[in-house]
């Protein structure tokens, strides 16, 4: 390209410039400014007409203020005449003058448009380039509809220039980001894609950024690019250092231009052909091996520039993910970076490693490095260092490793940056929990957790450990003493106390029997702190206060007399204030009974998805965590918490809830009763959800008067209490356990036929039933929330054990492929052979986004969908009553009602049975008798039932008889 | 309270830096200088809040001054604070420069410690700092035990701004009424707002312990002295243009020295005046202000390229009386290419630093009027916005109070030395100028 001559430096500009340069002060620069602007405007008015050289000058004054920051109105049109110029410097200048202040102006882009195509039809190469760089550099979609179709031709022409090649393929680069419809290749394909086989090494790194940007849009048209990139990969990778040249850079052949074509194959699978693969596979081999020669240059740009090959071709062996020989020696590789001097080294090493550790076949060899990588989150300087450390332990760690890693980002924590506290706080959460082996192991790391970073510990990971503690007996005594020691200490964080406050609530029985931790000596303890507390946790005492009451009747005066002081029960705030009132009133009032039915143990909660895995995804955006992991995660989660206790004794439940009335009862069916009606609400509250993601009111009371009803409904079936067991998504071919709520579902189920059954993030299956006689037929709707398509989806019906013989269960196929946000429909018949009690099973299994679903439901079909109603005189229903007088005829049950009795609503409830309700029979119109024939293929059984509400004991004989 | 103070040049960097409190750190002084000094847009409000530190700001020429502070404070009193430091600057080496400030930093520091204390505004009266804060250096040796023990005295003391035992051969007192109009006038004439805001600054060579007692025309005076039934001699005024006799004070504030319970109580102003100079009060009025100059201005816009403009001035006082220094600028389009200005008076000159034409008159009788015409050549522009047509503005100094204010009296009573009203004497000055005055055009 011509250099500027000397006598084409502007001398007014140099002075202009040195002027601003000079100013004392903004005030003295616009002066200046102003003064030159209005010295332009009288040039370029004036009558007689400018020549180019003092046209140039103004146009870079122009240029020149405006980069200062000042608006320039005028001067375009001098600009767009300098286009017209022959001169290089001049067309420069207004090339330049265009591509910064061009706005779409519509006659004056007429103009440049037209100076453009002039200059890309001219042949002289210096002003085709010039003008494609102003097409870049401007980039707007006039430019593009302009332009579009030209620059391809111009880009595969046989006589082009080779510079104007490289211009040509940045320019459609730019232009295709910015408007991509208006770029089409088409016809050019084949003949861009084989620009990678160019001469010229220039041409060739220009195009592979157009090849790349344009086979991420749309690879299936680029395809063939894979095998000439390779083949000309391994050209440059095998290629001594001086073959190339001027694209030798520090003794590394072509580095840009080896890093691109890396990139360019992460775009595409692993080649199928497998000379190709193979000399792929070589070519990564040749550079892993030349990263162990010694350096040919002490130079830093020297292995900088080997540095980024290497790094883009791990990043390519671990896109391909299929070399296990490689992945290692990758692993390797990075490991000795690890402990190189070069702290972005060390940084590069750490981040490359964290997806190796994903990999299946490198996990173990990066497990290897685990004592450099402690070093490493140690004594790093720089704190990006070491938060990649972290990262890098959390995803290295396994069962094996837990308890050292665990250990090491405790200790870590404790001289931790700020800045990454809260992440690491998640992730020891999340590692503790995952991995825990014992309980004991795991309640000792999260008090330790709180203990050090007690600011840090969002409520996410106090609330986890309580609900570990709650659902696991084993270790509740364990966790009762360790928090009672921890809280022992001078100064103790708020969160610790709220967990403290909330396990001796519950469980301070365990440890009251050593008297150095009597109940007086617990409650004074955490009183001790109370006064410390926020109003929150002030609450969470109160609550644990009451709680004390039914466990230690000895600490009531106490509590009371703390509950009646001023400070409590004159408290400003309202929530502190109406517990301290209610809880004395409940305490001074209730019977020691209903104390104990008020303040009986937190039922467990029903196992989710860990919610402080949802907030570090949140927390470090999608793809940190890879999904894989969670899901494993998950998988070794779900086995530890559940163990052998999944399942339960799930028929004695279906049948002992057969025979409630009342299948969606709550705890607070108690507010029947006068004396506690004040001090309900509060009992609920102290059902609090520790796993609501949303649960920003910790405890708050008005949302806990409608308690929540999957807790409760497991309390009134008194078994599933230790079903905290299989997670919603379980990867595995084999059909999963039934999940721990279907039976909760089924009782749902039990006095109606459609609804919906089932529900998570990503399925909802909803159910719709008819049945006559000993036949029924039964709808699923499954439905696809999400916006992805389930692949290989597939339902099985199943009769578990004796059930085979007792029902017959046909079910038609569905459909494989729900597409996103659809629905499909699944017919099952069945037929009742004789009576049975357990319910059959709907397995459903299918894949979302690569990860196999599989879950089991029970479908909810039970025996008395099979009733048929009978209408009866009163006579004759007693007459039959006192016929069945044997005791395998009869079933008596009395339960206390959970809710309050309406009658209409009883009604309601029993009709939904199924059996025809008998009014005018019974002699006492509180009663409900009822009459009804299960239909079986085998027999008949006519049954009939009778309900005699008392309203003063609350207590509801229930008579069943079958004949 | 003030947690620090800083001085900056126009370039951002620290001339001056004392931090008074912990709360402040060393960064605050690059969170200004990145945020306010060196801020891409111009930070127009003279309070900045970064990171929950505020930063109280004024600027003296290409000065800098900042105060910071992390606490809930009285923005009016440090911005009092800050305006009284310039003072006290003032007072001790004249123009604040970054020169200036350079070459007396050990001075600024002293005085810093002086009238700030942990961040609390303490004494700032000049008069009383320089007798223990001077620019001779120490002289511990040689001051005896009583004349230290008088300045405590008189630092701790009830009257903290005059010390005792000051004697002067020739008793005199120098009195200016300094005044600034400012207005805004619509093109026709219309006063859309005006206001006066006055200064009432005194010298004062007087010995002993005077008291001194100031009366003016305010209204509220007047009137009550009406109802008394003494009735000042009509017609007496001297003033420009009206014959008023008293005016109405919207707001009025005073130095330290005058009796406040006095003021409110019998509306007398009553003080036993600092020594040197001291601004007594300040004040502020709106109702019937004497407008000194009228511009007249005529725009005519001859097609895309070409523009004229014919302004005219009129004086509005006595024919007696002569304004000075009257400079009339006249803004100009953005894209003004050439201008050709033909004045009958004075000197016109197109200035394009400023985009403005320039219009200087040395002086003008009262009562006069003068005109200027000038003919504007513009350059097409890309640009379809019209011009904004900015006001014409206008500077000037007249002999007189716009505001109508006249000093009635201004008594001296020194009991105990031997020297009477009458043997004070007094000067009385009144310049009023022009602050912002402007006639939409």
């Amino acid at each position: 390209m011509p250099a500027v001559s000397k006598g084409d430096g502007m001398r007014g500009l140099a002075v202009f410039i040195s002027d601003i340069r000079n100013c004392k002060s903004k005030e003295a620069e616009i002066k200046r400014i102003n003064k030159e602007l209005a010295n332009i405007r009288s040039k370029f008015k004036g009558d007689k007409a400018l020549d180019g050289y003092s046209k140039k000058k103004y146009v870079c004054k122009l240029l020149f203020i405006f980069l200062l920051g000042h608006d320039i109105d005028f001067g375009h049109m001098e600009a767009v005449n300098l286009l017209s110029s022959n001169k290089y410097t001049e067309k420069q200048i207004g090339y330049l003058f265009i591509s910064v202040l061009v706005n779409s102006n519509s006659e004056l882009i007429r103009l440049i448009n037209n100076a453009i195509k002039n200059d890309l039809s001219s042949r002289n190469p210096t002003f085709m380039c010039l003008a494609l760089h102003c097409i870049a550099n401007v980039g707007s979609r006039e430019m593009a509809e302009a332009f579009a179709g030209e620059i391809p031709r111009i880009l595969v022409a046989g006589d082009t220039m080779d510079s104007v090649k490289q211009s040509a393929a940045l320019c459609l680069l730019r232009l295709y980001k910015t408007s991509p419809d208006l770029v089409l290749m088409g016809e050019w394909t084949s003949r861009v894609v084989h620009l990678l086989n160019d001469q010229h090494m220039g041409v060739v790194t220009a195009a592979i950024s157009l090849i790349t940007c344009l086979s991420q849009k749309n690879p299936d048209e680029f395809k063939t690019c894979v095998s000439l990139a390779v083949s000309r990969l391994s050209r440059i990778v095998s290629s001594a250092s001086t073959d190339l040249q001027d694209y030798t850079y520090y003794f590394v052949p072509a580095p840009w231009l080896s890093c691109k074509l890396l990139r360019l194959l992460q775009c595409y699978p692993p080649p199928e052909d497998g000379a190709v693969k193979g000399r792929l596979v070589e070519c990564l081999e040749t550079i892993l091996n030349k990263a162990q020669e010694p350096p040919k240059s002490k130079k830093v740009q020297h292995s900088n520039a080997k540095n980024a090959i290497l790094f883009e071709a791990i990043s390519l062996i671990i896109h391909y993910d299929s070399e296990p020989n490689l992945l290692v020696r990758a692993c390797n590789q990075l490991g000795q970076f690890l402990q190189h001097r070069e702290t972005n080294l060390r940084y590069l090493a750490l981040e490359s490693m964290c997806t190796l550790a994903s990999s299946e076949f490198s996990h173990e060899a990066v497990k290897t490095h685990i004592e450099t990588v402690i070093n490493a989150l140690k004594t790093e300087r720089d704190v990006s260092v070491r938060q990649r450390a972290a990262d890098l332990l959390y995803a290295m760690c396994d069962r094996s490793n837990a308890k050292q890693i665990v250990a090491e980002m405790l200790s870590y924590l404790e001289t931790a940056d700020y800045s990454i506290r809260e992440e690491m706080v998640l992730k020891v959460a999340i590692l503790a929990e995952k991995y825990a082996v014992d309980y004991s192991w795991y309640v000792d790391t999260i008090l330790n957790l709180i203990r050090i970073a007690g600011d840090y510990v969002s409520e996410e990971v106090w609330y986890r450990v309580i609900q570990i503690v709650i659902n696991r007996d084993d270790v509740q005594g364990y966790a009762a003493k360790t928090v009672f020691e921890a809280l022992q200490a001078p100064a103790c964080h708020e969160n610790m106390v709220k967990v403290g406050g909330y396990i001796l609530g519950e469980f301070g029985n365990l440890i009251a029997g050593d008297p150095r931790s009597s109940p007086l000596v617990q409650f004074n303890l955490l009183h001790s702190k109370f006064h410390l507390c926020s109003v929150p946790t002030r609450a969470l005492l109160l609550s644990a206060y009451i709680k004390f009451i039914n466990l230690f009747p000895e600490t009531k005066s106490t509590i009371q007399e703390v509950l009646r002081s001023d400070s409590q029960i004159r408290n400003s705030d309202v929530e502190l204030q109406q517990r301290a009132v209610e809880y004395l009133k409940l305490s001074s009032i209730a019977s020691t009974d209903v104390l104990a039915t008020v303040l009986e143990e937190m039922p467990p909660f029903p196992e989710r998805e860990s919610s402080i895995l949802a907030k570090l995804k949140k927390k470090k955006g999608p793809g940190a965590v890879s999904v894989n992991e969670l899901e494993e995660g998950k998988r070794e989660g779900g086995e530890l918490n559940g163990g052998g206790e999944r399942g339960g004794d799930n028929s004695a439940i279906a049948t002992s809830n057969a025979s409630t009335p009342s299948p969606s009862a709550d705890l607070l069916g108690l507010r029947a009763g006068p004396p506690v009606t004040a001090a309900a609400p509060s009992a609920g509250s102290l059902l609090v959800d520790v796993f609501s993601e949303a649960g920003v009111n910790d405890d708050g009371f008005l949302r806990d008067l409608e308690p929540p009803t999957e807790s409760s409904d497991s309390l009134l079936a008194e078994g599933p209490g230790d079903s905290d067991s299989a997670p919603p998504s379980v990867v595995s071919e084999d059909p999963a356990p039934p999940l721990p709520e279907s039976n909760e579902l089924l009782n749902k189920f039990v006095c109606k036929n459609n609804g919906v059954l089932f529900e998570n993030q990503l399925l909802q299956i909803g159910i719709k039933s008819e049945y006559r006689q000993n036949l029924g037929r039964m709808y699923l709707f499954y439905g696809n929330k999400t916006s992805v398509q389930f692949v290989t989806f597939s339902t099985t019906v199943t009769c578990p054990g004796e059930l085979q013989s007792q029902l017959n269960v046909q079910s038609k196929p569905v459909e494989p492929l729900i597409e996103g946000g659809a629905q499909v429909q699944q017919v099952i018949n069945i037929e009742c052979l004789t009576d049975f009690s357990d319910a059959p099973l709907l397995n459903i299994k299918f894949r979302y986004g690569g990860a196999l679903q599989n879950l089991t439901l029970k479908l909810p079909v039970t025996i008395n969908k099979f009733f048929q109603p009978t209408e009866m005189a009163s006579h004759d229903f007693f007459q039959r009553w006192k016929q069945l007088s044997l005791p395998q005829q009869e079933a008596q049950k009395i339960f206390k009602a959970n809710h309050a009795m309406d009658t209409e609503v009883l009604k309601a409830k029993l009709l939904g049975l199924g059996m025809a309700l008998l009014e005018n029979v019974d002699p006492n119109p509180e009663n409900f008798v009822c009459a009804g024939v299960i239909q079986t293929k085998a027999q008949q059984v006519g049954s009939l039932l009778r309900l005699e509400p008392k309203r003063a004991s609350s207590d509801v004989p229930i008579n069943r008889a079958q004949q | 309270m003030i947690g620090g103070l800083f001085i900056y040049n126009h370039k951002g960097e620290v001339l001056i830096s004392r931090v008074y409190r912990d709360d402040i750190g060393r960064n605050a002084v690059d969170a200004f200088r990145v945020n306010v000094i060196h801020a891409r847009q111009q930070v127009r409000s003279p309070v900045t809040n970064i990171a929950r530190t505020s930063f109280f700001h004024i600027k003296r020429s290409n000065i800098w001054l900042a105060a910071v502070t992390k606490q809930n404070v009285n923005a009016a009193m440090v911005f009092e604070f800050l305006y009284k430091m310039c003072d006290v600057m003032t007072a001790y080496f004249g123009k604040i420069s970054e020169e200036n400030i350079k070459n007396n930093f050990v001075l600024i520091y002293e005085l810093l410690d002086e009238i700030l204390d942990f961040g609390y505004p303490q004494n700032s009266e000049t008069g009383a700092l320089k007798t223990f804060i001077t620019q001779q250096g120490i002289k511990g040796q040689h001051q005896t035990k009583e004349e230290q023990s008088q300045i405590t005295s008189q630092v701790t003391g009830q009257i903290g701004w005059r010390r005792e035992g000051i004697k002067y051969r020739r008793n005199e007192l120098f009195l200016d009424v300094l005044e600034s109009v400012n207005l805004l006038m619509s093109p026709q004439g219309q006063v859309l707002s005006a206001h006066v805001s006055g200064r009432v600054v005194m010298k004062s060579y007087l010995s002993g312990m005077p008291e001194c007692k100031f009366g003016m025309n305010d209204k509220i005076v007047i009137d009550k002295q009406g109802k008394g039934g003494t009735t000042d001699d009509p017609g007496k005024s001297e003033l420009g243009g009206s014959g008023k006799q008293s005016i109405a004070i919207d707001d009025c504030t005073f130095h330290q020295c005058v009796r406040l319970s006095k003021f409110d109580s019998e509306r007398s102003i009553s003080f036993i005046p600092p020594d040197g100079e001291y601004e007594l009060m300040r004040y502020r009025t709106t109702k019937d202000i004497i407008l000194p100059f009228r511009v007249i201005p005529l725009v005519r816009e001859v097609g895309r390229t070409k523009l004229e403009v014919k302004v005219v001035i009129k004086s509005n006082f006595k024919p007696s009386l002569l304004a000075q220094k009257i400079e009339v600028r006249i803004p100009t389009p953005l894209n003004t290419s050439g201008v050709q200005v033909i004045c009958m008076k004075g000197k016109a000159k197109y200035k394009a630093s400023e985009n403005a034409i320039v219009w200087k008159i040395k002086r003008m009788a009262g009562m006069k009027e003068s005109q200027i015409s000038a003919e504007i050549e513009l350059l097409p522009t890309n640009d379809k916005k019209k011009w904004a047509r900015p006001p014409i503005s206008m500077n000037f100094e007249v002999p007189f109070a716009p505001s109508g204010l006249k000093v009635r009296y201004l008594k001296v009573f020194e009991s105990k030395l031997n020297y009477s009203d009458h043997d004070v004497i007094k000067w009385v000055r009144y310049i009023g100028r022009s602050g912002i005055y402007e006639t939409r055009c």
